[in-house]
């Protein structure tokens, strides 16, 4: 497998040898904090060209096909008009939260964004507790939501803010959960690590079986409520609150939440890839050693995106075939049924790991 | 001048005026958005000395779980759109002598403190992991019964969030 690594250690080299090392540390953070940003709008264009194809697939329509070839320049044209559409100011509202707001949610969403794991040795954010900082990381965001909906000085935003505020912190319980039912059978906490050793011995989903399967739909379900999306998009349930908390906002400040909103979907989608598919870890079967050697051929980034995308395919085929909970139905689902069954699931992990009863 | 001080700079900036901006504030929802990018940023300089763990549950402890539950609770009650109203003179004086004494407690501890000046200075923020400060170390010390070890405080703990749960669970059950 290919190393990436070696190109950051070649341009170091490169930097430090005419810069002194703060300089070019600078330049570096600099550089890599460009590529999250670029890789962060090109991911959200691709995942929202593919939600409308989707979509109108699930619903037997064509989806957007005028401009362009399969309508592919359709949402760079919703971009362009998204970026020149005025910015209103409201009266009676509170302009420095209500501003601010867009910007947490964008700043946790990407903050967590640079966490995946993109190839061997091209990490960004690579801590030794590094999941744990994952999920601190994406807890800043429900402030945002809130502050969103308080700000905006509607009833229908602060109902939309209040259930979504509730939503994300239920849920977040059995996602912490399920991360700890794999970090249980990996052993280490780190990003790198965790996909390294699925490098090594099989991918976790593999390795894991019985308990892996059960914590993988759990946090497919707990991830897409997350994202406020699916079956759980009830904080901005369009035929009850016009748009939850989003509604006053207009232009790019909507833009943030549109963008955050479909980058958490990626990023739930790519931590599930890295903690139960793998990550860049390419597919080997035991005994096929033709076959493994030919997938190894293959970059981790393209495993890595690959699988992200599949599981991006399953959230939305889940998002468009439910129709949508009610929040006592939400939360309940949360209390009553996914956190007993993934505290049953951690100790049925801690078991299989304690006698040896995974591959 | 290195990466290092400019970080620990720009923090610091950060810190000391959201925290005047937390008290100076008339509007409750300000002072706890404030208050938020205080603890980020105390957040930050954990990060600068490279106690990840530490940060990291900066973050989620305060920024993700204390700073909503304000939110939550001022949004919660009728008090959103309250704004302080003014002191009164006694109050405002008796208000800066206490912080001033507090102001002077802290510079006689910084300048009685022999701070090694000769310490390592990092060129860039790195883990220290030799220091005890993985998370397999943090977990062996959390739950060891030996000499230094923190398991009796943490079952203490566990039993008390145990007794705030039953609590709150008995004020908000339904009669």
């Amino acid at each position: 497998m290919f190393n990436f690594s070696i190109v950051t250690g070649w341009i170091h080299q490169l930097l430090t040898g005419f810069l002194p090392e703060w300089t070019a540390i600078l330049i570096e953070s600099v550089l890599v904090a460009l590529a999250i940003i670029t890789l962060y709008a090109v991911f959200a264009i691709v995942l929202i060209y593919m939600e409308r194809k989707v979509c109108a697939f699930f619903q037997c329509r064509l989806g957007p096909n005028r401009v362009g070839k399969w309508g592919t320049l359709q949402v760079f044209c919703d971009v362009f008009k998204m970026l020149t559409k005025e910015i209103i100011t409201m009266r009676n509202t509170d302009l420095l939260l209500h501003n601010l707001a867009p910007f947490l949610v964008v700043t946790a969403s990407m903050l967590t964004f640079a966490c995946l794991p993109w190839n061997a040795g091209a990490q960004i954010i690579d801590f030794n507790v590094g999941v744990f900082f994952l999920l601190a990381a994406s807890s800043i965001g429900v402030v945002g939501i809130l502050l969103a909906g308080w700000s905006s000085n509607n009833k229908y935003s602060l109902i939309g803010a209040m259930r979504s505020g509730a939503q994300i912190i239920s849920y977040e319980l059995s996602i912490g959960m399920t991360m700890l039912t794999m970090i249980c059978l990996t052993g280490t906490m780190s990003i790198s690590g965790i996909c390294e050793d699925q490098a090594a011995n099989g991918w976790n989903i593999v390795r894991g079986h019985v308990p892996a399967v059960i914590a993988f739909i759990i946090y497919l379900i707990a991830g897409n409520a997350e994202c406020n999306r699916g079956p759980f998009d009830l904080p901005e349930s369009e035929s009850e609150l016009t748009a939850g908390y989003h509604t006053e906002y207009s232009g790019m400040h909507f833009g943030f939440y549109y963008l955050a909103e479909y980058l958490n979907l990626f990023i739930t989608a790519g931590i599930a890839t890295t903690i139960f598919l793998g990550g860049w870890a390419p597919l080997h079967i035991v005994g096929l050693s033709a076959l493994n050697g030919v997938m190894d051929m293959i970059p981790g980034f393209v495993w890595f995106v690959g699988k992200t995308f599949f599981v991006v395919f399953l959230l939305m085929w889940l998002r468009w075939t439910f129709p949508r909970l009610r929040i006592d139905q939400i939360l309940s689902l949360e209390w009553k049924y996914l956190v007993p069954i993934s505290m049953v699931n951690l100790v049925l992990m801690a078991l299989c790991v304690a006698f040896g009863l995974h591959f | 001048m290195d990466s290092q001080n400019i970080m620990f700079t720009v923090l610091a900036v950060l810190i000391v005026l959201a925290s005047f901006a937390t008290v100076l504030t008339k509007s409750v929802i300000r002072a706890a958005t404030y208050l938020l990018l205080v603890l980020l940023g105390t957040a930050g300089l954990y990060f600068l000395l490279g106690y990840t763990f530490l940060g990291s549950v900066q973050i989620m402890v305060y920024a993700g779980g204390i700073v909503v539950l304000y939110v939550f609770s001022i949004l919660l009650t009728s008090g959103a759109k309250e704004t302080l109203s003014r002191n009164s003179r006694i109050k405002t004086a008796a208000a800066a002598v206490l912080s001033l004494a507090g102001f002077a407690a802290v510079l006689f501890v910084i300048f009685q403190q022999k701070f090694i000046i000769e310490a390592a200075v990092l060129g860039a923020p790195v883990e220290s992991v030799e220091g005890g400060t993985s998370i397999a170390e943090i977990g062996r010390q959390m739950l060891s019964t030996e000499k230094g070890g923190y398991l009796l405080p943490f079952e203490a703990v566990s039993v008390l969030l145990l007794a705030c749960i039953v609590g709150g669970l008995l004020i908000a059950r339904k009669r």
